[in-house]
């Protein structure tokens, strides 16, 4: 298949930097396939698994936050967390799980814990969903 | 007479040596922050560089819409984000920001926000109206904040609470050079090319141009707050390390001359004393 260059960079550093044969992200409106020859393009991103295919192989990662973007036929990602689903500590998301619920299921949380909290299981439950990939 | 102050130079090197000591170990440590603070700079430049050049090109290919982010509103009143760092003996560091800011807030309605212990400390001092303190420890500031922080301050400017927004940060040019600079967060500035009006961009947004442009707007803030405070936080280290090899010099050379010092009050005791044995005799 065709490959296109794609860039993933975050705030940790330059992730990948290669070529690819397609890349699918989850985007605020749903998910987003590219492949190469794609029409520019910019879109915010959700939460969600990310996946790359290269010779075939797929790779996953939990991408959360920041944007996509082609520009003459260059893909940038440029999220705030992008973490391939082998480098994800599934133990740290598991517990940052059961803290969320916890506040979540008391009483006496403020409106702020809550929204906090309830961002908080999202982040756990997609990292926990991109390292049951491989 | 002799005696006593040979005895005093005595004290005083001594003295020295345990200045040069403690000078010398922040130095060191100064080094070994430095090193991974630079390495964060160069990770996060990247994603500080590429984040900038997709907003400006969005900014500058779209005409056909406009955000509230965009428009420029008469300025009553500005927020600072002050980058300053939590400790002293850093050379001029924080006073280079902190100087920086007084001259272009003076006369002007201002909100300061500070990050980092002196840069808080200084304000209040001054009785300047500060915005928040929860980020007042610079060294416990992480990304998650960051954008924490770009959204509130999203939602405040939005809010019409204050009408633009500036991060003081310091620029780490080189580990000897660091340039204090201020920057402008919102609204965000376009570049006047004399497009105005021209064909619109076939650059495809994804819902619609407005929402991709506000949903990013908070994202590209916190980016480059975060790029920002990385780049103070390398020059804080770079900073101090200077400032103690320097300490460390002027106190090697303080001890050479106090030893010259001791020796010929030394040797002067003795010249006397024999003198006054043979005059004695």
């Amino acid at each position: 298949m065709t490959l296109f260059p794609l860039k993933v960079v975050t705030p940790d550093g330059l992730l990948y930097d290669d070529t690819a044969e397609e890349l699918i992200v989850r985007t605020t409106t749903g998910d987003l396939g590219i492949l190469a020859g794609h029409i520019n393009c910019v879109a915010p991103l959700g939460m969600g698994l990310a996946t790359v295919v290269k010779e075939g192989k797929r790779r996953y990662a939990a991408c959360i936050g920041g944007m996509v973007s082609v520009v003459n036929g260059t893909v940038t990602l440029v999220p705030t967390t992008f973490e391939w689903s082998d480098t994800i500590d599934v133990e740290r998301a598991d517990a940052s799980e059961q803290r969320a619920k916890k506040v979540l299921s008391s009483r006496d949380a403020s409106d702020a814990e809550v929204k906090l909290a309830e961002a908080r299981l999202k982040r756990a439950l997609v990292r926990k969903s991109a390292a049951s990939y491989h | 007479m002799a005696g006593v102050s040979t005895k005093e130079i005595k004290t005083r090197i001594r003295s020295m040596e345990s200045t040069k000591q403690i000078t010398k170990a922040m130095e060191m440590v100064a080094a070994s922050k430095l090193r991974r603070a630079q390495n964060q700079v160069l990770c996060s430049r990247p994603y500080f560089e590429i984040l900038y050049a997709t907003m400006n090109d969005i900014v500058d290919s779209t005409r056909d819409f406009s955000s509230p982010y965009l428009t420029r509103r008469p300025v009553k009143k500005s927020v600072y984000v002050v980058i300053a760092g939590d400790r002293g003996l850093a050379g001029g560091y924080n006073s280079n920001i902190l100087k920086l800011v007084a001259a272009e807030t003076e006369g002007k309605d201002v909100l300061i926000l500070p990050i980092g212990k002196k840069a808080a400390d200084h304000f209040r001092a001054r009785g300047a109206a500060l915005l928040s303190e929860k980020y007042a420890d610079a060294e416990d500031v992480g990304v998650g904040d960051c954008f924490t922080l770009a959204k509130w301050l999203c939602k405040g400017y939005l809010n019409g609470e204050y009408d633009e927004i500036k991060v003081a940060y310091t620029n780490f040019v080189s580990v000897l050079s660091q340039a204090p600079g201020i920057l402008q967060l919102l609204p965000v500035l376009r570049k006047e090319t004399g497009r105005e009006g021209q064909i619109p961009s076939d650059i495809l947004y994804e819902p619609d141009s407005t929402s991709v442009f506000d949903a990013i707007i908070p994202e590209y803030l916190g980016g480059v707050l975060y790029g920002a405070l990385c780049e103070s936080r390398a020059s804080e280290q770079a900073a101090r390390r200077t400032a103690m090899e320097s300490a460390t010099q002027n106190a090697e050379d303080m001890i050479s001359d106090l030893s010259l010092k001791f020796n010929q009050a030394r040797q002067a005791a003795i010249t006397q004393e024999i003198t006054e044995i043979v005059a004695g005799s």
